[in-house]
């Protein structure tokens, strides 16, 4: 579906450094963490008011590669059908950011990384973190970037979590915000089903409370939790289309051998996903999931009405995050009277769809984008109208 | 939604609301209401809209809208947010139009609502004459393919209103070539109403 010539072509991951003890990031917990390194990546260029910078936040197993290509790989970045040249994020007219989470494995601080003051991975030694903090430190990469104000803040599901949280702690700092098949507070099912895959995890001898980086990974848990996640993912729909009852192999009828097309998927996507992903990261990023809330008053912390635009978007076949939450979202919105998008688009992907539903998205996005950016010419004469006035 | 409307209803509610007034479109389709409502009368404008297509359509315009079945009501929406509520071409196609009302005198000041008068000559005579069920240029579809639910004259909107004691503050009859004024009930393809509380 892409070719290497409508994407941003190739890309490098940069790492931010801060909170340099003693001055620690403080966490929701009350914790301290530092060292903290971001690992981001970054696309198109910063104009001269820095008032077209977007950040786009990845969801669960996310990294920050959202597009382009790293030299000799085949596959590009997680979201390039969205962000590139004359894409939704259009990277010939703004400047993208994308970082990946502290808590993760793919260049941030997490539980994978060294402790500083040991010397050893951090295991389970690393602090609880929440989607605030994860927040917080994206703030502290904005600001070393020069930037004060993000034109849009933008992701699904997890991302989708990020993005409201941003609102959430910095309502003056984001003209914009597109939540993409998410919710404001994580139900009992979307805790159940992360429990049953940190259980999946700590149930693997191989696990050892944490302590294995230099053994065996919990490969088995991991997996088994990873084929949950891809269930949850998909729709009954999605699934009969993709593989119905076909076998991969009669030979292996009559076992339990992996002979369902839906088994080997599910095997597959299991140990693949052992090679790219710290079993520690799972269960620290999911808990931080679990705790995210910021319905009702949470949402609006100042208290006051900012006008700040949203695009609030959902998928039809998403039973993990389903509409209803991202109507609570709406409903929310509208009784502070803040401007507000909300499609739910048809899709029979489940909650995958944020991924590929991408014609859809881009057609909206796009629209949204330019709108949220011209109007801030308007807003800067009124501005100046104003300071003549005063 | 409501397919052949003349482009003449959207000037009579241009007339109707002030400048710079709060606006909400039920069944905005692709918007054109209400960004032409945005660009001559400086208004606020909001859409709701059912049709994911139409909502395409009005995200391009600029316009913020909503993704939303009318029968839901306008939950959320705090009392008295918008000063007019636009049902135009809307309320034959909902379910709940006792509630869809209600809702709309609750969240707007005003409420402007345009249907198509089912007691219009040619549908009487349709009926009466030829024995089939009624079309007119304000009533285009077959009796299969119709999105209408409702089907009702500008006498039985009058009635409702002094049945729900909803005060009818301005009217306004539309024929083909212009406003009707004479029997507007045989004579008015459609008909815009302006009530409130």
């Amino acid at each position: 579906m892409e070719t290497v010539d409508d994407s941003i072509g190739i890309v490098e991951t940069k790492y931010y450094t801060f909170a340099t003890p003693p001055k620690e990031l403080v966490l929701e917990s009350g914790e301290k963490l530092g060292f903290i390194t971001l690992a981001y990546e970054t696309y198109g260029n910063l104009n001269a008011e820095k008032s077209n910078a977007i950040l786009v936040l990845h969801a669960f197993s996310g990294d920050a590669h959202a597009a382009g290509y790293h030299p000799g790989d085949n596959k590009p970045g997680w979201w390039n059908d969205m962000v590139g040249p004359g894409k939704a994020f259009d990277t010939d007219k703004y400047f993208v950011i994308c970082t990946n989470v502290i808590g993760g494995c793919k260049g941030s601080t997490g539980p994978s990384s060294i402790n500083p003051s040991t010397g050893k991975p951090y295991g389970l030694s690393f602090p609880i973190i929440t989607i605030s903090d994860i927040v917080q430190a994206q703030k502290r990469l904005i600001d070393f970037l020069g930037i004060d104000k993000l034109l849009t803040v933008s992701g699904g599901s997890m991302g989708g979590m990020q993005a409201l949280q941003w609102f959430a702690s910095y309502p003056e700092k984001v003209r914009s915000v597109i939540p993409i098949a998410t919710t404001m507070k994580h139900s009992p099912q979307q805790i159940a089903f992360n429990e049953v895959g940190r259980q999946a995890i700590m149930a693997d001898p191989a696990w050892n409370n944490g302590n294995y980086y230099d053994k065996t990974p919990p490969g088995r848990g991991l997996s088994v939790a990873r084929m949950i996640g891809h269930i949850t993912y998909m729709s009954d729909n999605s699934m009969e289309e993709k593989f119905s009852r076909r076998l991969k192999d009669k030979d292996d009828s009559f076992s339990f051998k992996s002979n369902f097309e839906v088994e080997g998927y599910l095997r597959y996507r299991g140990d693949s996903f052992v090679k790219r992903f710290d079993a520690n990261s799972y269960l620290y990023i999911t808990k931080a999931m679990d705790y995210f809330d910021v319905s009702g008053d949470k949402f609006f912390v100042t208290g006051r009405n900012v006008d700040t635009k949203f695009l609030v978007l959902s998928f039809k076949s998403d039973w993990l995050y389903p509409s209803y939450q991202s109507k609570e979202i709406v409903q929310l919105l509208k009784m502070r009277q803040v401007d507000v998008t909300y499609c739910e688009i048809f899709s029979t992907y489940g909650h995958d769809a944020f991924l590929l539903e991408v014609e859809a998205e881009n057609k909206l996005i796009k629209h949204f984008l330019k709108k949220v950016f011209e109007e801030k010419g308007e807003n800067q004469w009124a501005q100046i109208y104003r300071g003549l006035i005063i | 939604m409501g397919a052949n409307i003349p482009r003449f209803d959207h000037l009579i509610i241009e007339g109707i609301i002030h400048n710079g007034a709060k606006v909400v479109d039920l069944g905005c389709g692709t918007g054109e209401l209400i960004s032409h409502l945005a660009d001559t009368k400086d208004a606020v404008v909001q859409g709701i809209e059912l049709n994911e297509n139409a909502i395409y359509k009005c995200v391009e315009k600029g316009l913020s809208v909503l993704h939303n079945d009318l029968d839901n009501g306008l939950k959320g929406f705090p009392d008295k947010t918008f000063d007019y509520v636009i049902l135009n071409q809307s309320l034959q196609e909902v379910k709940k139009v006792e509630y869809v009302i209600d809702e709309s005198l609750r969240v707007g000041i005003k409420v402007i609502i345009g249907f198509p008068n089912f007691a219009h000559i040619t549908a009487r005579a349709t009926l009466f004459f030829g024995g089939r069920a009624p079309m007119t240029a304000a009533l285009p579809y077959q009796w299969h393919d119709t999105p209408n639910l409702r089907f009702l004259s500008i006498y039985d909107f009058k009635n409702f209103c002094r049945w729900k004691k909803i005060k009818i503050t301005q009217s306004c009859f539309l024929g083909k070539n212009g406003i009707v004024n004479v029997f507007p009930n045989i004579f008015a393809l459609n008909a815009i109403f302006v009530i409130t509380k």
